[in-house]
């Protein structure tokens, strides 16, 4: 038996929107183990966007508990978050989020930037393009590449440093179907290959298909775990 | 992250930016320039009446009737026995000469042209006291004095101003108040100064001036009486050993001097605290023209955060702490008013040749002096305002929650 690298136990986050409290999570309780691809749906309102960012360490839940690869991480203050997202979680989002700017080495580099001197921070980041078959475009910047090859950048960079887990929004939502299979086989032989623990949030039956284990949350609870 | 590594990103998203970025320092360079440039005209100034003064004459002392100081009761004119006793070694060994003069403004007419000239009645020790050349002729001269004659030395714009040339005048004939002098001198030019051009004027024998000109109700009073001490340690020697002899001879109750005695470095030090005002009153509308571009740096920031607000998020999401959001805005506003500040300096610079090349051209030499203080206040300053502005901005970018930034549209 594997161990856990999530562990939520009755997570409750509740906004102030004006006059009216929102309770986008009610006391939420989940377990993700190590290595696993889990699929988080849900209709729209249902909370699962509360969720991510609560289990990306973006946000921090109102009460409850949420241990991150045995670091408990609910009451932490902002600059100690930042420091877990940096160590411990990759994102990937579905509008991709490169600098426009910058390379694809350097968008891969900037994870490492923030971590400190990190020595042969290239290698690194030149490895993990290569991870994603991009090793011939590592000087090209993102307006040069596709929407997939964007979002292969975008793996890379939330593999480069080697996090606990990665946190997919709707990886292929901005993608044809043929590109989006293409970045789902990426992902699933990453966590194959690699371990990688995969979270993905989406809508689409056919991602949420190829995942290990779908959790569908109604109502900022889980309804069924299969 | 490391700070060339901080710079480079800074740069580079400066650069991806032009025109706004260009705009923007824009502000700070008008903003240096004008510092820059009003710094160099004060100094200039300053060099300027400096010098000035310091062609009045060498180790000079002045003496003038009345105290500022202390009221004084009919304070008694200076008289040409006042001065006889000043120039006596034996009462005031320091004072090397004494030279009288009495001052008045009048018209003058050669030839048809008329003008309005300060005359000067003087005596022969009159040319060594005040450093004055003479280009053509001779100056005036003792037996001048003694026979009263009417004889002039006129200044070379005086010449230029009545008769069209500086040379061949001598034998000429010009009226003071319509009473005909013979021209025998011309002095040398000593260049305009900031107090009035001491180019133009004309000198006569002082016993001329006393019965011809000045209607004095004593005949023996002077306006002014110069003094050279023997060397320049011995200036305040002198000051002392002149008011001692006046004291006496006013019989002035102690501490109710009637006289006022002014030395070269009393001018030179009233002229640079007004000097100095003047360039920090330059200098300060200057620096107001700096606040406005910093303010400017501050809005085109505060433009930039809201802009990139996304990717302050996706910075943040991937570990960015407040301090790194914080310091990557400091680092482009500090460089945008850094670079402003140096292309200012060029700029401030080149104001200064221009404002020089101007008065040349129109006849008024003015040289601005551009100090390396006024460069490294101008540097230090646009680097401040650079800090200052963006601090705000920067601190409203390093606060946002990364969850509202990545979902900003």
């Amino acid at each position: 038996m594997t161990e856990n690298v999530i562990t939520t136990k009755d997570l409750v986050k509740t906004y102030q929107m004006g006059d009216i409290q929102v309770h986008a999570l009610r006391g939420l309780s989940l377990e993700i183990k190590r290595g696993e691809v889990v699929a988080i749906v849900g209709p729209s309102g249902s909370g699962k966007s509360t969720l991510m960012n609560i289990l990306g360490c973006l946000d921090r839940p109102s009460s409850g508990e949420y241990r991150l690869d045995h670091v408990p991480v609910a009451g932490m203050a902002d600059d100690q978050l930042a420091e877990i997202r940096n160590r411990k979680v990759g994102f990937i989002f579905q509008s991709f989020n490169l600098l426009s700017r910058a390379t694809a080495l350097s968008n891969v580099e900037l994870p490492l930037r923030y971590a400190g001197n990190i020595a042969g921070r290239r290698q690194i980041a030149e490895q993990a393009l290569a991870a994603v078959g991009l090793e011939q475009r590592i000087d090209h910047k993102p307006y040069e590449l596709s929407g997939g090859q964007q979002q292969r950048v975008a793996i890379a960079r939330a593999l480069v440093n080697d996090p606990a887990i990665i946190i997919a929004d709707e990886p292929t939502g901005n993608l044809d179907s043929k590109v989006g299979q293409e970045i789902m086989d990426l992902l699933m032989s990453l966590n194959r290959e690699k371990g990688v623990t995969l979270i993905i949030v989406t809508h689409d039956p056919k991602v949420a298909a190829r995942a290990g284990r779908i959790i569908r949350i109604i109502d900022g609870v889980v309804e069924a775990a299969q | 992250m490391n700070l060339t590594q901080i710079l480079f990103e800074a740069l580079e998203s400066l650069n991806s930016n032009k025109m706004r970025s260009g705009l923007t320092i824009l502000g700070i360079i008008i903003g240096v320039a004008a510092v820059i440039a009003m710094l160099a005209v004060g100094s200039g100034a300053q060099n300027e009446i400096t010098g000035s003064i310091n062609d009045f004459g060498t180790n000079l002392l002045f003496i003038f009737s009345g105290n500022e100081q202390v009221e004084v009761r009919n304070p008694r004119p200076l008289t040409l026995k006042d001065a006889e006793a000043i120039g006596d070694p034996f009462f005031a060994p320091s004072v090397g000469l004494a030279a009288p003069s009495i001052n008045g403004k009048h018209i003058v007419t050669a030839g048809g042209k008329e003008t309005s000239v300060a005359v000067n009645g003087i005596t022969a020790s009159y040319a060594p006291v005040r450093n004055e050349v003479v280009g053509e002729g001779e100056f005036i001269s003792e037996a001048h004095v003694f026979e009263r004659a009417s004889v002039a030395v006129i200044g070379p714009e005086t010449a230029e101003a009545l008769f069209g040339r500086q040379t061949g005048l001598l034998g000429e004939t010009i009226r003071i108040e319509g009473q005909p002098f013979r021209i025998i001198g011309v002095l040398e030019a000593k260049g305009g100064t900031m107090m009035g051009s001491q180019d133009d004027r004309i000198l006569i024998p002082l016993s001329t001036a006393q019965s011809r000109l000045e209607q004095r109700d004593t005949i023996d009073t002077v306006d002014v009486i110069f003094i050279q001490a023997v060397s320049s340690e011995a200036v305040l020697q002198a000051s002392e050993e002149v008011a001692q002899v006046l004291r006496t001879r006013h019989r002035t109750a102690i501490g109710m001097d009637d006289f006022t005695i002014y030395t070269q470095d009393d001018f030179l030090s009233t002229a640079e605290s007004i000097t100095g005002i003047l360039t920090i009153f330059l200098g300060g509308i200057a620096a107001i023209s700096l606040l406005v571009g910093g303010i400017g740096i501050m809005n085109i920031m505060l433009v930039s955060v809201i802009e990139r607000t996304r990717e302050i998020g996706l910075r943040k999401a991937l570990g960015a702490r407040k301090n790194d959001i914080l310091i990557q805005f400091l680092a482009e506003s500090s460089l945008l008013s850094l670079l402003g500040g140096f292309i200012g300096i060029l700029l401030g610079w080149a104001l200064s040749f221009l404002i020089e090349k101007i008065s040349i051209a129109m006849g008024s030499p003015f040289y601005p002096s551009i100090t390396l203080d006024s460069v490294l206040l101008a540097t230090i300053f646009s680097l401040v305002v650079g800090l200052f502005f963006g601090i705000y901005p920067s601190n409203r970018a390093a606060s946002l929650q990364p969850v509202e930034a990545l979902r900003y549209e």
